[in-house]
Parts: structure tokens; sequence; C-alpha cells
């Protein structure tokens, strides 16, 4: 193990009040715009002989609150343009919110400078979905890997240091002698293994992996969960796993938060969600799952398409393709509310419509 | 007879002066609005055995033996311009991203009645009536504004729909479908899939999907290849080949899977990887990775033994049959 040589945290980072010991990561009226218009020329528009500017916007999330316990696999499943992207990338600060705030440990860590977040990026890291796009093709494994370990410990001397290397590459089932070579030699299970190998090489608390399996083949996907559960009991780690693929949400997570166009349908430990998915989306979802077993029911089919998130619906996001909506969930914006150990937004199961 | 059927099929691709060998020995048959689904992780040749049948390899690909007859006609002794009349009109595809398959620069409906006026001699005016009844028939909302929308202007799931329209546009006997949904979302995914099945019934059109997704396969397919290195490895009727797989990687490819596993628990893990084309090792190709290889597997390439409705090529299931047969005669 390397010797905590991390400056503790300074007084720049201020303790938010009231903080649980128990939460690792907590996320507190979470809001992401991407500005779309372009510059400012480009925003001017003419139109009924006046010259206006117009600014438009992605609303890719409006208001998520989302703790993440010690020890938990979180996972955080949504179709395409859900933002669940946008959440790992915004608490990872890879991106900046718009509004709201992420505490980590305690500590609130959005408005950090670059500097001040280094004690924290060291307890936090990342896995990417595509080990391809993500190991610089220019880097022997030996330094993609020792990289981040130097980086985060400047005062190791280069023994420890690859001592180090070997460890974590033991760890995740790539052969240290391998060291020299470069990522285009290996295979994408590999590739994936050597990302993984680069994320605990720091030996974080908590990893966001966003896709990490999805770019796989199903028999090297296996594989690569297994190793992540390893390394979570052998560490302890936390994980944030972000996916749209149901099958491993179940597998995989302990508890699960659904999200559609930016918000947060439903928020359920594993077993509650898949017995009795409460929102007429996550049972519209769990019913797609293509299952192997004969004699399923048919899946619950969705009319109409997703809606984009730049002209984002009034009221329940879902509403215009829920079977059960009605004129409150056109202009009412649901909140979630506690039902047994689920947290739901929808206001036909409020009303006991559902 | 058969719509489809293949023998001995043989696929090359030429690199460095050498031919690596892509398919060895492919096997199979079509009968008239069957639903075949060809399994394999990638690599395997599923897409290269779908693209051959078309003739649609590209250098340096190229067949290099084998019998492909469809409804009659030697598909791969015709002439590139026979070809033509028999791709689109007879036998049609559908790609896996659809945005790479439409054309961003004309509307669909040019696209539509191109592909219609280019089979049919018929004025525009009839072709554009055949391309709304399609749109129709794939329960697209407002089918006559989207002939004179571009590609653009569709959602992902939108655009599979159109070409699914594109392919039943001279109503085909066969859709090769390769990896149709793959690019979607599961909601979208499942009512594609859905879509697709009710068309092949209703319009009586052979399917044949390609995909990695052993789910889709067993809600959509009755009949499934499964494929490991170029060769097929085990077929047979989907449902048997999903409760109760022979072959060791079809086990291993079924118990890998995250809905097989007690939540919580580890998954089981198929050791190693695919081995690359340019080094497929003797013998049963998967013997490196298989847990029941013996040292028969490293030397001898296993033939197809029936077991229920199914083939498999495996020496382990081969040699207890035998020793069933055995048990049975005395």
């Amino acid at each position: 193990m390397i010797p905590s040589e991390i400056t503790q945290p300074t007084d720049q980072a201020t303790t938010s009040p009231r903080h649980d010991p128990s939460t690792l990561l907590s996320i507190r009226g979470l809001r992401k715009r991407f500005n779309l218009s372009g510059n400012w020329l480009e925003q001017l528009h003419f139109s009924k002989g006046r010259l206006t500017r117009r600014q438009e916007y992605v609303h890719a999330i409006n208001g998520v609150d989302l703790d993440v316990a010690r020890g938990e696999a979180l996972c955080v499943v949504g179709e395409s343009g859900c933002g669940k992207s946008t959440v790992a990338r915004t608490v990872m600060g890879l991106i900046s919110p718009s509004e709201g705030e992420i505490h980590f440990d305690g500590t609130r860590i959005d408005q950090l400078s670059a500097h001040a977040l280094l004690p924290w990026r060291r307890r936090m890291q990342m896995i990417f979905q595509n080990p391809y796009a993500s190991l610089n093709p220019r880097m022997t494994i030996n330094r993609i890997l020792e990289e981040p370990i130097t980086f985060h410990n400047p005062s190791l001397n280069r023994g420890d240091v690859q001592d180090k290397v070997q460890e974590v590459m033991s760890s995740v089932g790539i052969d240290p002698e391998w060291g020299g070579r470069f990522a285009h030699e290996f295979s994408g299970g590999q590739r994936q293994r050597i990302s993984i190998a680069r994320a605990l090489a720091v030996d974080p608390e908590f990893i966001v992996a966003d896709e990490p399996i999805s770019a796989l083949d199903v028999s090297i996907q296996a594989q690569v969960l297994n190793l992540m559960r390893d390394a979570q009991q052998a560490r302890g780690l936390t994980y944030l796993f972000i996916t749209h693929d149901l099958a491993v949400v179940e597998h995989f997570a302990t508890r699960v938060a659904v999200m559609y166009l930016g918000t947060l349908c439903e928020l359920a430990p594993r077993d509650t969600l898949f017995s009795t998915p409460r929102h007429p989306y996550t049972q519209a979802l769990l019913s797609a799952i293509p299952r192997l077993s004969d004699g399923h029911p048919t899946p619950i089919r969705l009319t109409g398409e997703v809606p984009t998130p730049v002209n984002l619906p009034s009221g329940c996001v879902f509403h215009g393709r829920c079977p059960y909506a009605t004129a409150r969930c056109r202009e009412d914006i649901p909140a979630l509310k506690t039902y047994g150990d689920a947290r739901v937004a929808c206001h036909a199961l409020e009303e006991g419509r559902l | 007879m058969a719509l489809l059927d293949v023998r001995q099929l043989d696929v090359r691709f030429s690199s460095r002066g050498k031919a690596v060998q892509a398919l060895r020995g492919i096997d199979f048959s079509l009968e008239r609005g069957e639903r075949l689904g060809i399994v394999g992780e990638s690599g395997a040749g599923k897409s290269v055995a779908a693209f051959s049948i078309l003739n649609l390899i590209a250098h340096p690909g190229f067949i290099a033996g084998g019998e492909i007859t469809f409804d009659g006609h030697h598909l791969n002794r015709m002439s590139e311009r026979q070809l033509r009349k028999i791709r689109g009109d007879r036998i049609a595809m559908i790609f896996q991203d659809p945005m790479m398959t439409l054309n961003p620069v004309l509307t669909l409906g040019a696209q539509m009645i191109e592909c219609l006026k280019a089979h049919r001699r018929i004025s525009t005016r009839e072709a554009r009536q055949i391309a709304l009844d399609k749109l129709n028939l794939v329960q697209i909302p407002s089918p006559e504004r989207r002939l004179d929308q571009y590609p653009h202007e569709l959602s992902g799931g939108m655009r599979q729909r159109i070409i699914i329209a594109i392919a039943l546009l001279l109503d085909p006997d066969l859709i090769i479908a390769d990896e149709p949904t793959t690019a979607l979302d599961v909601t979208i995914q499942a009512e594609i899939m859905a879509l697709l099945t009710e068309l092949c019934d209703t319009q009586n059109v052979a399917l044949m999907l390609i995909t990695h997704d052993l789910g889709v396969v067993s809600q959509v397919t009755r009949r499934t290849l499964v494929m490991y290195a170029g060769r097929i490895i085990e077929q047979g009727p989907t449902r048997e080949i999903i409760n109760d797989p022979q072959h060791p990687y079809t086990q291993g490819l079924l118990d890998a899977l995250p809905q097989m596993a007690t939540p919580g628990e580890r998954l089981n893990q198929i050791p190693g990887a695919m081995p690359s084309l340019n080094n497929i090792p003797p013998g049963c190709a998967f013997n490196p990775r298989c847990t029941f290889a013996t040292e028969r597997c490293t030397r001898e390439v296993p033939h197809f033994v029936s077991t229920g409705g199914t083939q498999v090529a495996c020496h382990m299931v081969e040699a207890m049959l035998a020793k069933e047969k055995a048990h049975d005669t005395v």
C-alpha cells in the first residue's frame, strides 16, 4: 500500500452541516444545462422585422437529489439522453453543474478549484465506456498506470511506483510482464481491465463507472463484472454505476435509480425495484428486457418517442408516453414520495390510480 | 424445397499474401417464412455469413467455395448484374446503424421511390403510393409528411422503422437483419422487434436475425445457429438451445448472462477470449477455453452429432451419446 502522503483537505473546502457519516456522496438539487446557441452572432435571429437574440439549452439534468452510501453499488439506469452520464461527469468534476451542490464525504466539492480538488480526485476515480478510446495509444501500459500514481504521490521513488503498478496489474488479471506493451496489443476485455487497474492504482474509495461493459462481448462482460465485484469486496469500494442494461443492474446493484429526461423517477433497493416496480416508466423498462425464458408477459408498449431535452415537457416529463397520464400530470411536476423502501415521483401512484 | 440453402460455404480474406479463413464449411438452410437467429460474439463470423449470401463481401474478402441456393438460383454463380435483381427485391437487408444506411441528403420519399423504380417499371405516383402503404405498415405517425423529411429529422427508432419499411418495399421473400436494434434503447428495441416479428408473420417473409443478444434471439426466432471462430458449433430449435444447450460454448454464453445468475452472486465466466482469425487453434477452436477439453479436442475438428432436435459439433457430446447408445443396446 502507498503511505498516505496526500495533504489533508484544506480550509478552502467548507464542511457541510448535518453530514451523515454513512453517506459518501450526496447530490442536492443538481441541474445542468448545455448551451446550444453558439456565439452571440449565431444567437441573432431576424424575424417579423426585428432582430432578436435567442438562446437554446439542452436541459440534461433537472433537479436530481441522490445519496450514495458507503460500500454500496448504486446503479443509475435510463435510456440514451436521460442525463445519466452527465450525472457521472458532474460528480467527477469533469463538467461543472449549472445549479446544485455535490458533497463528497461531508465536503462540498463542486465549486473547488482544480488544485483544491486534487486530494478528492485521488479518492474518486472513473472508468469509461470505451476502452479503445480511454487508453492513450502512444503510452505503454506501464506508463498509463504509473502516471496517476506519480501524479498523486510525487514523493514516491521509482521502485515503489513499479511495485504498485505490478500489484494493480496482477489484481485485475493482467500479467505484469506485459507492462511494456501498448494498448492496441490487447483485446477489448483486457483493455477494460487495464482501465480498471488505472482507476484502482491510487487506491480510491469511490468509483464512477460509465457503461463500463457496454462495448464488450457477453462472455467478456461477465469477466469484467466479476472483477469489479471482487475489487469491491477486497477494497471496500463504493460504486456509482451508470448503465442502460437492466439485466446487469439486477445483478450488480444494491440500489437503483431510474432516470428519465434528466429527472429521477424512481429510487429503490434492487429487490424492491425488480419485484414491485412502481413508476410506469420503470414498469415499461423492466418489461422490455429481452428475457430468455418463454411464457413471460408481453412488453408494455410505450407510445411515442422520448421528447428532446431542449423543449422539456411541462409537468411530469413522462406524461407524453404514460398510459396513466391525466391533466394534473401535464401541469404539475411530481415530487419524489416514499412508498415502503422506495421513492417514486408519480401523481398516479400518489392518487392511488396505479 | 428450402427457400435458402447454404452448403459448405467457405469465405476467406487475403492479407499479406496469405488467405485468412473467416468461414469454414458453413451449412444451413432456411424455410419460407421461418425466423432464424445467428448468435455469436464479435469475430465469430456471423455478419460475414449473412453478407456472403448476397456476395456483399468487399475486397480483400472472397467466397472461396460452397453453394448458396436461393429459391432455385445459385447466388454464388451469378454475375453482379443478375445479383442486383435479387438484392433489395427478393432479399432485403437491415443494417445496425440506420443513420449510416440512409442517405442524409435525400428525402426519405426520394430514397424509397428510387428503390422502387430501380426494380419495377412504375410511375413516380404509383411508387409514392407504395411507399406510403409501407410506412403505414410499420406504424409511422403521419406518413405523408415523412416522405418529404430528411433522415436527420427523425429519431433513431423512427429511422429504423423507415429502414424496415424500405426493406418491405418490394415484398421480399427474405430479410437479413444484422444487429437491427443494437443501437437502440430497450423500450424502442422491444417495439421494433415486435413489429418485425409481426410483419414477417403477416407478410410471410423469412427472417435471418444476426445478433449477439441471446435474449432477443429467444424472443424472436424459432431456430438458432451458434457460431464460434468461423464455424457453426450448434444449431437447432431456439427453445431447445436456450433451455438445454449442449455445446460447452453455448452453455458458457448462456451462463455468463447476468439474468441467469442469482442477483449479487458471481457470474459464471468463460475464461479467455475468442481467438483471432489468423490464429485459430487446431482441432476444436474452442478447446483452449473449454473446461471439458481432452487431447482429442486439440487434434480433430468435431463433426455434427444430433441430439433431440439440435445438432452439436463437440467431441464430449459425441462421446456421451455413444455411451448412452451402448448402454441402451445392452
